[in-house]
């Protein structure tokens, strides 16, 4: 086995927690990343929707953009933004949804919108986009982002999408019947929800990472499960396809530019 | 009845200062040369409205031609942040702006509400978020038949809409193909639209009947402008400028960069320009 880095273990990881009949609603970023590794290993029939309208799509490359033409081109359908979110997302068809992360706190909830005050922000982040509905319609989420203490915080400045709020059965007093954040996968660890409190406890560590490492990435105190799994390392396939992907990516990303008009 | 202008005739007779206006394209057919040319011709105090606000929003933002933005998202999609966008809303420049925020799911029923002439739209969403708090047009509304509690948005109803899509033909109905987003959602739902269109064909006798076409009696003006939507792309024509939106980031980071390239990539450009932009990036459609 040749080595690997945390960022690929944590997208080859990702993508293991899909299976080949899942319907997932991907997040652009590291989420896109995991869900097409997964479609190229062992879920080539899983079903891969972006909120631009594109369902059951197969790209060669990872899209720049969540509506990048490779998406439609290799899409089994496109529809509407509008039918996108009533008949698919509201409907209760996506079984995943997929989401990366600006800020997360314990119990997943996740700000993407931003940093201060929303009123007089320090700093402007993009926005939820398709993410606070995304958070709440989708039967079950997964959140996938590299450890640093800015980015896992004791708490977050803002909800964009809502997780398990403070925790325990917060979701149903508001009235969410879906199962929200069930998996954080990390550059580090595998983490699961505490089936009463919610808050997310480390369920295995990656190869090689140390307990202390975990914490020393994360804003908060870290609960562990009394027995701590080791991940396994990526299989040749997974790094093989990964890096594939990669190449193929940035090749066509640099490419449009090449000849660029005056 | 729809009219074939000139890209700065349809601007001229269509949008006015104050306006709220709608310049729609979701990733796919953004409507930049249309954008270029309301930052030429210098409207001012527009409620620009869109999901995807985008490089022409940063730079209309820039110019200093908003009071106020609605949108759900203002981003650079795949990059990061908009840069204009995030000093006028963070330090007030070159004015502050109002801001109204939504989610997609917000924004998308809000737009078929307005296409469907409904005051509002109702939709479960919301829950648990953030937005709600901040919002003053994010209330709710109980169902009379289960009782579920709702969220609801005002319906967005925009003076015009401006759409970019792949072709009219001679009488002026539109067709819009591949990544659909929400532009007929975004015609219908405004008084006035206006389209920019790669190409003008015959007729359309050899398209499926279910296409998304846009009969011309919901058009006021069509403009021929190839190449229309650079950076973003026309499904069938020309891929997407992906390296331009990479070099967007550099270019919008800095104040005196960004008037700089305005002036030299706007100001002192025209519609035909927009061609030659996208020549490099036809092979790949």
């Amino acid at each position: 086995m040749s080595g690997f880095t945390p960022n690929e273990m944590m997208t080859i990881t990702a993508s293991r927690a899909l299976k080949n009949d899942d319907v997932c609603f991907v997040g652009i970023g590291a989420p896109s990343a995991a869900c097409n590794v997964a479609r190229l290993t062992h879920a080539p029939d899983i079903t891969l929707i972006y909120e631009s309208g594109t369902i059951g799509t197969a790209p060669d490359v990872l899209p720049l953009s969540i509506g990048d033409g490779e998406l439609c081109d290799t899409a089994v359908t496109t529809v509407s933004v509008p039918e996108m979110f009533r008949y698919w997302l509201q409907g209760g068809r996506v079984s995943i949804g997929f989401l990366g992360a600006a800020q997360l706190d314990k119990f997943g909830n996740i700000n993407t919108t931003v940093i201060g005050d929303y009123a007089h922000p320090k700093t402007r982040l993009p926005g939820g986009g398709g993410a606070p509905e995304i958070a709440t319609s989708s039967k079950e989420i997964y959140i996938t982002m590299a450890q640093t203490r800015r980015g896992m915080v004791e708490k977050i400045d803002f909800y964009t999408s809502f997780g398990h709020g403070d925790g325990g059965d917060h979701r149903q007093r508001l009235g969410i019947d879906t199962a929200g954040p069930t998996l954080l996968i990390t550059d580090l660890a595998i983490w699961k929800p505490d089936p009463v409190s919610k808050e997310f406890t480390v369920v295995s560590l990656h190869p090689g990472v140390t307990r202390q490492q975990v914490q020393d990435t994360c804003g908060w105190i870290v609960k562990f499960a009394e027995e701590l799994d080791e991940t396994p390392a990526p299989t040749e396939l997974e790094l093989t396809t990964l890096r594939d992907l990669q190449a193929r990516t940035k090749a066509a990303h640099e490419g449009s530019g090449k000849e660029k008009a005056a | 009845m729809v009219k074939f202008l000139p890209l700065k005739q349809a601007v001229a007779e269509n949008l006015h200062d104050g306006d709220a206006v709608a310049f729609e394209g979701f990733t796919h057919l953004i409507p930049t040369a249309a954008a270029h040319e309301a930052i030429r011709q210098g409207f001012r105090d527009l409620t620009l409205i869109r999901m995807t606000p985008d490089l022409i929003y940063d730079q209309m933002i820039g110019m200093g031609m908003a009071k106020k933005i609605i949108f759900s998202y203002v981003g650079n999609p795949g990059v990061g942040l908009l840069r204009r966008a995030r000093d006028s809303i963070e330090n007030g420049f070159p004015r502050s702006i109002e801001i109204e925020e939504h989610s997609h799911a917000g924004m998308a029923n809000a737009y078929e509400a307005g296409a469907a002439g409904l005051p509002c739209a109702v939709f479960r969403g919301y829950r648990g978020a953030g937005l709600a708090a901040v919002n003053p047009n994010i209330k709710s509304v109980t169902c009379p038949f289960t009782g579920e509690v709702l969220a609801a948005v005002p319906s967005i109803r925009p003076d015009v809409s401006f759409i970019h899509a792949q072709k009219a033909d001679k009488k002026g109905n539109v067709l819009v193909e591949g990544i659909i987003g929400i532009q007929k959602e975004a015609v219908l739902a405004a008084k006035r639209a206006v389209v920019t269109v790669e190409e003008i064909v015959d007729n359309f006798d050899d398209l499926h009947p279910n296409l998304t076409v846009l009969p011309r009696w919901t058009i006021a003006a069509i403009s021929v402008v190839p190449g229309g939507s650079h950076p973003s792309y026309t499904h069938g024509y020309y891929a997407r400028d992906n390296t331009a939106y990479l070099e967007w980031d550099e270019i919008a980071a800095d104040r005196e960069k960004f008037q700089a390239w305005m002036q030299a990539n706007v100001i002192e450009r025209t519609a035909d320009d927009f061609a030659a932009r996208v020549e490099h990036l036809r092979s790949a459609a």
